[in-house]
């Protein structure tokens, strides 16, 4: 039997505000617990919540980056139930009226195609305290720093058809959300936290299956590895013509499972209602105008003045507008080096590769645009060669020595005195008679085994253009 | 629309609260006497008005980000029943 996946992404972001939501606590990570837990956010009688305006501001920036229908109109709602960690009994969010409507993002599949996917809406709503179940003598901890602090939950349309479309949804997601500078993103500090809702179906059919609800995935990674192993988990049932429980499954990274998480209520029952404490949020047009007149260049239009402004493949392009940073950085290195081909290489090839080796962010690059744009400037101007660049850029992770004072105290400066060319191609066409013969024969190929020789006599150095063209010459005696 | 002595012990669990069995009942009786009031409005025509999210013809006024409250963990924290490294603590929860 062929199985299709359907795959939905409910995603919380941290929106990067100052204060919380609804109260002027602070919400910096990591402070010592409960210091930035005020009156309001311990529910205290007669508290009442004020709306941070910035909150709204990012929200709609949001809403705007990914097309969505603005809501004109957006009221709270109360969502019940109890746990120590919500002091209130309720989260407030949006229910019926949220202020992001529904909108679509574009994702880039592993193959280059593009498909659309459809967001469904984008809600204002508060966070939850943490709860720490260790040395407590039996009882649990909770500190509630975080509660109250703003988020936006992107709701996705079960259009998601694999694991590695949901990664890719959620990697174009995290950066937008960089790009408009509204959350840090960070998975690991929980900035970002996706839940997947996941079902499967035979291919064809119209109905969708009955789903569960991955909750606390926390990196890219574990998104694509919980999502297939609920997959398996799923068919594997069905084909033994067993049925799937709609229940929410916690994923464990250690073990590499989902497992059920105990169904403390009845399902959804959260008897929302209106807020009373606050008031319809109403946004008027010039209202979005301004937030609009904010945005950022957003990836999708990056990528595409980067094939037209620098000659990039659409790949290329793409892998460079993927974060604001790593633009940045690779414009920066252009106006350097003023070669874009070159630049686009070094980016995504070397220092790519140099950053995924040590696991690091291009904001945490060993090498500065400034150097490695020194860098590529002088293959430009061909005092080293290609090759030796390489040598350069590794010499460079080390030390803290200019491009040229590398060049310079390594010797690896490239040779294109043509004097010392000749000199060199004499002296490798004196050494290898038989070679010659066999050239002058008619056996092109031997041609790379001088060119072989000639480099390695000259440490890789000698221009290979002036090199090429003298061999020939001589060769053809 | 009438409310079944069943339902009423449902949502007084839902919201924690303590109804006994010969009040559940009673409550039963007065909410259904409230569902059937809602089921007269509801034969009302209300197509073209629009939902009323407050009972005030007001809209919410926003305030700056900026951070206005103090620590006062201390001060707070006094009237916690128990407390122990700056945590809150209550009977043990786990999913």
């Amino acid at each position: 039997m062929v199985w299709e996946t359907v795959i939905g992404l409910e995603v919380h972001v941290q929106l990067d505000t100052k204060s919380k939501l609804f109260s002027g606590s602070s919400t910096t990570f990591g402070a010592e617990p409960n210091t930035q837990a005020g009156i309001y956010d311990l529910a205290m009688p007669g508290t009442l919540p004020v709306f941070n305006e910035a909150v709204l501001r990012m929200a709609v920036k949001f809403g705007l980056a990914i097309d969505a229908e603005i809501g004109r109109r957006s009221v709270f709602d109360r969502k019940n139930y109890f746990y120590p960690d919500l002091p209130k009994g309720y989260q407030v969010t949006q229910l019926a009226f949220p202020t992001v409507g529904k909108g679509s993002l574009q994702i880039t599949l592993e193959d280059g195609s593009e498909k659309v996917i459809g967001i469904t809406r984008a809600h204002i709503e508060e966070d939850a305290g943490k709860s720490l179940h260790e040395d407590f003598q039996g009882l649990t901890g909770i500190d509630l720093n975080r509660a109250g602090t703003a988020l936006l939950e992107i709701v996705s349309e079960p259009e998601l058809r694999n694991a590695k479309e949901a990664v890719a949804y959620l990697k174009k997601l995290h950066a937008i959300i960089l790009y408009l500078g509204i959350s840090d993103g960070n998975m690991a500090q929980g900035s970002m936290r996706c839940d997947a809702n996941v079902s499967v179906r035979q291919l064809g059919a119209k109905e969708f299956g009955t789903r569960t609800e991955i909750k606390n995935i926390n990196s890219f990674r574990f998104v694509e590895r919980a999502i297939n192993h609920e997959v398996q988990r799923q068919i594997e049932i069905i084909e033994d013509g067993g049925r799937i429980i709609q229940e929410t499954r916690l994923y464990d990274a250690d073990k590499d499972e989902t497992r059920s998480m105990r169904s403390k209520e009845v399902a959804n029952d959260y008897r929302y209602f209106p807020e009373p404490d606050l008031l319809p949020v109403v946004i008027d047009e010039a209202y979005i105008e301004a937030v609009r007149a904010e945005l950022p260049e957003l990836p999708n239009a990056k990528r595409a003045r980067f094939v037209n402004q620098y000659g990039l493949s659409e790949y290329d392009a793409g892998v460079l507008a993927s974060s604001r940073v790593m633009g940045n950085f690779y414009e920066e290195v252009v106006k350097i080096c003023g070669d874009a081909k070159l630049s686009a290489n070094w980016v995504t090839v070397d220092l790519q590769g140099l950053l995924n080796k040590s696991d690091l962010d291009i904001s945490q690059s060993p090498v500065s645009a400034a150097r490695l744009g020194a860098l590529i400037g002088r293959i430009k101007d061909q005092t080293i060669s290609s090759k030796i660049a390489k040598t350069v850029f590794e010499a460079m992770l080390g030390n803290e020595q200019s491009v040229d004072e590398i060049i310079e105290s390594q010797g690896l400066k490239q040779v294109t005195d043509s004097g010392a060319i000749e000199k060199l191609v004499d002296e490798v066409i004196a050494a290898n008679p038989e070679q010659v013969a066999q050239y002058r024969a008619g056996k092109e190929k031997v041609f790379a085994f001088f060119i072989g020789q000639a480099m390695k006599v000259s440490k890789g150095k000698a221009n290979p253009d002036q090199l090429n063209a003298l061999l020939l010459q001589k060769l053809k005696g | 629309m009438a409310l079944e002595k069943s339902d009423v012990e449902k949502i007084a669990h839902l919201a924690r609260l303590h109804i006994d069995a010969t009040e559940a009942q009673e409550v039963a009786n007065r909410i259904s006497s409230i569902l059937d009031l809602i089921d007269q409005m509801q034969s009302v025509e209300t197509r073209n008005v629009a939902p009323l999210a407050h009972p005030f013809d007001a809209v919410q006024r926003l305030r700056p980000d900026v951070v206005t409250e103090k620590n006062e963990r201390e001060y707070l924290q006094k009237i916690a029943p128990s407390v122990q490294k700056g945590l809150y603590l209550v009977p043990k929860v786990i999913e």
